[in-house]
């Protein structure tokens, strides 16, 4: 039993911290929100080279060939300084692929987003908000050995800056009837436009698909046989965000704790007093427990261990639910200048509203918890 | 990060098991003496009691891992307690283990893994409450005895204890360090000059006592420790106390419990369990209590490397205190307008569990005493 990180993994973790530093401090990463794609294709290319973006792709084509527990350590560095990348979504791009495509298809893609030559991008979320295989209404149409596909996605993370699009589409009326297929940006008939958000270091798009062609190649599975695939994907999708919740949750408490041995106010520094200082003790107990939550998820999607669903929705839900407390007690505990543009703390509450809401906010995922404990028991 | 268990911690757990299956058969659990002397004699002869003291003492000499294996399959059976010793096992024996003179040790230590002696731990006292070193209870030396004078509080099962452990001030009044002066002694409660009051509690039982102590003798040879060493004795036979992985399977029984509860329970018309508030209040709780087992295992990785643990374990102690709230609120709610019945649903069960959880809840440090140390000593802000 051990529930730690390996050397390597701490050495991993340190080397992406020191990138992170030198490349996107905060300043840094303020301008790059600003920008109209809203990341640096200089700094992907080089996040590409040091290997995060094929850390979890096999070696065979390109990557790595590690976990998603590895994966977590640079979630964790990218979540604290709120780097801006497409390294969410291109991952899980190259996740549904390599979980569900053939060998081919496979040797087709994943070396590309490994090196960061293709930015890669699940495309999920409809009109409606169901987060689960039923609530794909986007409808495919059979064409030959083809498929067309009519209808649009929403909040499809860097959708418009994505070279390959993992979208999830409707085969049948049934409620399995399910394929994922792999949309190339250009393809006729798709168009992505960008829908502003809240968190400026985050870009989503809603993409509309009016008749594109999604050739009977580039179906991951069988037609219509998606649905535990899918599944999964919303549960890795769930897992990354909440991997990057960890650091992004760090980083607001850190700069909290940091301002509460500073600030002086009736002659002492304010974090000696118990209105700050338990507050301050409170995300503390949270961002340690949604975190070995997740810790313990991770590890078992990458153990394809049953308890993987429950576990991630547990994690899911609490850091959903703790992060979106830590947003508002930091800025609330600077005063009124967290609330100010200079102040770094009102970007991680921006964060946080954006976090809460992807892949699932809390309710979404303790329903779920509560439907596997109530019906399997 | 691996969560697999060696083969030799596999067959320890499934000898835990068969050993569980033969003794606690479904269905059978019972409070009856004659079979609780008997479990316990089982579960000693095993040396599964005391499993984790030195075999020269009597104990069992486990590991850490171990010790985790056999309360995680003793909780999830909802095993009986092991005869009278909870206080004992828990407190006294690791103290007396750790400081006490051979003669101590052969005196008590039997009597402690053989269930026969029930302990108590004399350490709040009225006016001290979480700051627990301002005690002013004394000792004062005279030839081959203290001389003890004062008064306990918050004493749990004081009534039906044979001996305490006690915490008396024999240094000089205004030491520089509260911590200095502070002598252990180990106190037969039959000793003239003792009396024992029960505190009821709003539920109406009786968990605490008060102690009060006139002109008690006690001989220098129950004095555990050097005199003013009686602090540091106190600590570390706290700081045996393990990580709380066996805590969650308590909570998660009683979690399915208030499932059940819900199943049969209606609120506005249906079963409470359809409520999608209560359905996701459980799956709150059920989180908390999922993420005390992984941040204990965390902990227990430490443990296993070898280092100590500090203030981290308040984080679970907080989660503790807060679920016992929650659920006990819980349990009341989904009972709807019958909530506030004493012993109309289950014989009052809930109603009771609903008003215990200060035994738990502030007992070893209220929470915001907690809150205070992973302030201080995890986040490093200043002292109050």
């Amino acid at each position: 039993m051990n529930f730690g990180f390996t050397e390597e993994q701490e050495l991993l973790r340190q080397e992406v911290r020191k990138f992170l530093d030198a490349n996107a401090p905060m300043e840094a990463v303020r301008k790059l929100a600003e920008t109209p794609e809203g990341f640096s294709r200089a700094l992907w290319k080089q996040i590409g080279a040091l290997g995060w973006l094929g850390l979890t792709i096999p070696e065979a084509h390109g990557g790595a060939g590690l976990g998603l527990v590895d994966l977590v350590v640079v979630l964790e560095e990218t979540g604290r300084t709120l780097f801006p990348s497409p390294l969410l979504a291109t991952t899980l791009a190259a996740a549904a692929i390599r979980d569900a495509g053939s060998e081919a298809q496979r040797a087709r893609w994943l070396p590309g987003l490994a090196e960061g030559s293709a930015i890669g991008t699940i495309a999920v979320v409809e009109a409606g908000d169901r987060l689960d295989p039923g609530g794909v209404r986007l409808a495919g149409r059979r064409e030959g050995g083809d498929w067309r596909i009519t209808g649009e996605k929403l909040q499809v993370l860097d959708g418009a800056t994505a070279d390959l699009l993992v979208v999830a589409f409707r085969t049948g009326s049934g409620d399995g009837e399910i394929a994922l297929g792999v949309v190339e940006r250009g393809t006729p008939g798709l168009t992505a436009e960008t829908t502003p958000s809240i968190d400026g270091t985050r870009r989503v798009a809603r993409l509309r698909c009016e008749g594109v062609r999604v050739a009977g190649d580039a179906l991951l599975g069988a037609p219509g046989a998606a649905g535990p695939a899918l599944a999964r994907l919303l549960d890795q999708a769930a897992a990354v965000v909440t991997a990057e919740t960890i650091g992004a949750a760090e980083g607001a408490l850190r700069l909290t704790v940091d301002y509460a041995r500073e600030r002086v106010q009736f002659g002492s520094p304010i974090g000696r007093f118990q209105g700050v200082k338990h507050p301050l003790a409170e995300m503390y107990v949270d961002v340690e427990s949604f975190k070995s939550l997740l810790y313990y998820a991770a590890w078992c999607l990458d153990q394809g261990d049953p308890e993987a669903p429950r576990f991630v929705s547990m994690a899911k839900a609490y850091a959903g639910e703790a992060f979106a407390r830590i947003g508002i007690d930091g800025v609330q505990l600077h005063g009124g200048v967290g609330y100010t543009w200079e102040y770094d703390i009102q970007l991680y509450l921006k964060r946080s509203k954006w976090a809460r809401a992807a892949f699932g906010d809390p309710d979404h995922h303790y329903d779920r918890v509560a439907r596997l404990r109530t019906e399997a028991r | 990060m691996d969560f697999q268990l060696t083969p030799e911690e596999e067959t320890f757990r499934a000898e835990v098991r068969a050993f569980l299956d033969e003794m606690l058969p479904p269905g059978t659990h019972t409070m009856d003496p004659a079979f609780l002397a008997e479990w316990h004699r089982r579960v000693r002869e095993k040396r599964w009691v005391g499993f984790s003291w030195p075999r020269e003492v009597g104990g069992g000499g486990g590991s850490i891992m171990q010790q985790v294996i056999l309360k995680e399959e003793m909780a999830k059976r909802k095993a009986p307690p092991l005869g009278t010793c909870f206080m004992g096992l828990a407190w006294v024996g690791p103290a007396i283990i750790q400081y006490g003179t051979e003669a101590q040790k052969q005196r008590f230590v039997p009597d402690i893994l053989d269930g026969k002696v029930q302990w108590c731990t004399g350490y709040s006292e009225p006016g001290s409450g979480s700051d627990l070193a301002s005690l002013q209870c004394r000792g004062v030396r005279d030839g081959e005895h203290y001389v003890v004078n004062g008064q306990k509080i918050w004493t749990s099962i004081a009534m039906w204890s044979k001996w305490i452990i006690l915490l008396v001030r024999t240094g000089p009044p205004g030491v520089e360090h509260k911590h200095d002066g502070i002598t252990c002694l180990l106190v037969e409660m039959d000793t003239p000059g003792i009396t024992v009051r029960p505190i009821r509690n709003m539920s109406g039982g009786a968990m605490f006592a008060e102690v009060f102590f006139d002109d008690v003798r006690v001989p220098v040879g129950n004095r555990l420790g050097e005199e003013g060493q009686g602090w540091k004795v106190t600590v570390s036979a706290l700081a045996h106390e393990r990580s709380s992985i066996a805590e969650v399977e308590g909570l998660l029984r009683k979690l399915d419990e208030l499932v059940e509860l819900a199943r049969r329970a209606v609120k506005n018309g249906r079963p409470a369990l359809e409520d999608d508030g209560v359905r996701r209040r459980i799956a709150r709780c059920e989180t908390r209590i999922e993420a005390m087992r992984m941040n204990g295992l965390r902990f227990l990785t430490k443990q296993l490397k070898g280092e100590p643990l500090g203030a981290e374990t308040s984080i679970n102690k907080l989660h503790r205190a807060a679920l016992e709230v929650e659920m006990g609120d819980l349990a009341l709610e989904i009972q709807g307008s019958a909530g506030h019945l004493e012993k109309e649903v289950e014989g009052g069960r809930w109603q009771r569990f609903a008003l215990n959880w200060p035994e738990v809840v502030i007992g070893g440090g209220t929470p915001n005493i907690q809150r205070n140390i992973i302030g201080e000593r995890v986040l490093g802000l200043p002292k109050d």
